[in-house]
């Protein structure tokens, strides 16, 4: 039932997604957010983050190597590194592209839902291809909660179609929707550290 | 008499996952007791996939068949050798630190007369070709020796070689162009065939040899240290371990260069240093 780490995934159309979900998450949400997006290492290094701390409660950072997993923490993928979940940290890696991609949203839910089962939520939004549909299988699979972006809503429904696709068992929300799920799945902590 | 065996096979994924944790720590177990190299505090997850490539690329079902022919086969754990020490980089990737090296430590390395770097964990030489590059237009080559190592043989042998893909070059010298790069990087290479050639010049002061940041000592003091994404692939005690080595190879005030979004922060040496440049990861050794 309690959830302690939410790993979300999202390409083409994901800021906008992004700001909408964590938008209505409050501060006292009792779980570790990690999100991967892809974009380019040429990007502004700080745009992305402050664009996402601008909007949201919780507190926003940029995932180093080796950073402890803290509740109430977003934790983004660098652009141009996989992030993986160890238990209870963070780890980054250098090597190749998955489906082209770096950060794979595959790589980073595989970990997540291996390190955290059944107390993984991994959520998959917009994008126009089909990196994480195999993650969020491994999610299911290992008993943690799927969710999809309703296709309807994304910036673009490839990447949601996909994952729906692999993980028929996936719950499909519209982003104000998902907001309110991972409430209930996560709870939410009257203090943290 | 029989003997009852009422263990199943798991049949739901979580058993499976189980299983695997297992075979990936006797496989662990194994290369370290027979082959000696230790694997064992490297971070799990990042290990478990290049693992499993190894599993794929030998046409074996399990971590478990991939041990049996580790055992029996060291050409195939010198393959996973490679896998697993093979870290992918670039010719001056993140060209930001570049441009650092050459504005904030070049300066302190010319006071110097004879400077010693160490480039641990050079793996297949990227960074060395660029680091040498980066000496020789800052006038400091001569006067340098660079000390490139690896855990992995192999990987050095093709260092040494400075032969990389020629479909490269243009991101290499888009790299090295914003890396503050002064000259044309093509006159640095010869196109032959399917690689370019590095320019011999470039490895004279260079030393390569083998050197295993996990089970060995220290070998020499030095002025600069790099070892840019090279310890994200370990937990954080042999993260601990490492930075014990590097301290006690340092000069007082050399300097220590970790890649972007690794850090010194929880390592128990973070008050040894003091910044040159946080961004890029730069620390002076001041205690």
């Amino acid at each position: 039932m309690s959830h302690d780490l939410v790993a979300i995934g999202a390409s083409w159309g994901g800021l906008d997604a992004f700001r909408d979900l964590l938008r209505d998450l409050p501060a006292e949400l009792d779980a570790a957010v990690v999100i991967a997006q892809h974009r380019s290492p040429e990007s502004h290094p700080t745009a992305f983050r402050d664009l996402l701390g601008a909007v949201t409660r919780l507190r926003v950072r940029e995932a180093a190597d080796k950073d402890q997993l803290q509740a109430g923490t977003v934790y983004i993928a660098a652009p141009d590194y996989h992030l993986l979940v160890d238990p209870g940290a963070l780890s980054l890696s250098t090597d190749e592209p998955v489906l082209y991609a770096r950060p794979s949203i595959d790589v980073l839910l595989e970990s997540a839902a291996e390190s955290y089962r059944e107390r993984c939520v991994g959520v998959v939004l917009t994008g126009a291809n089909d990196d994480g549909a195999q993650g969020l299988a491994r999610v299911f699979e290992l008993g943690g909660t799927a969710i999809v972006q309703d296709p309807a809503e994304a910036t673009r429904d490839e990447m949601p179609l996909a994952a729906i696709a692999a993980v028929p068992g996936a719950r499909v929300a519209r982003t104000a929707e998902i907001a309110q799920l991972l409430v209930e799945l996560c709870g939410t902590a009257k203090v943290h550290a | 008499m029989a003997v009852q065996v009422d263990k199943p096979l798991p049949s739901s994924a979580e058993g499976r996952l189980d299983l695997e944790t297992l075979e990936l720590q006797l496989l662990l177990e194994g290369i370290y007791r027979h082959y000696g190299f230790d694997f064992r505090e490297y971070a799990p997850a990042s290990l478990k996939r290049r693992v499993w490539r190894r599993v794929h690329a030998e046409h074996a079902q399990t971590i478990a068949g991939l041990l049996e022919r580790v055992l029996h086969d060291p050409l195939v754990m010198e393959r996973l050798l490679l896998d697993l020490s093979i870290n992918v980089t670039a010719m001056f990737r993140d060209p930001t630190f570049y441009a650092a090296l050459r504005e904030k430590v070049a300066p302190v390395l010319h006071t110097y007369p004879f400077t010693r770097i160490w480039v641990a964990g050079c793996s297949t030489g990227e960074e060395v070709y660029s680091l040498a590059i980066l000496l020789q237009e800052e006038g400091l080559y001569e006067r340098t020796r660079i000390y490139a190592t690896d855990i992995n043989e192999a990987v050095l042998d093709r260092a040494r070689s400075g032969v990389f893909a020629l479909d490269k070059m243009q991101e290499y010298t888009e790299n090295y162009l914003r890396a503050g790069g002064k000259r044309s990087f093509s006159e640095y290479y010869l196109a032959k065939y399917e690689g370019a050639l590095f320019e011999r010049s470039l490895t004279d002061n260079v030393v390569w040899a083998p050197h295993n940041l996990v089970q060995d000592r220290s070998f020499n003091t030095f002025n600069l240290i790099l070892c840019r994404n090279v310890m994200i692939y370990f937990d954080r005690a042999l993260q601990s371990h490492v930075h014990e080595l590097f301290h006690e190879s340092l000069e007082r005030f050399g300097m220590l260069a970790l890649g972007h979004k690794e850090s010194i922060r929880f390592t128990g040496f973070e008050d040894r240093y003091e910044d040159v440049d946080p961004q890029e990861k730069i620390y002076r050794k001041v205690r």
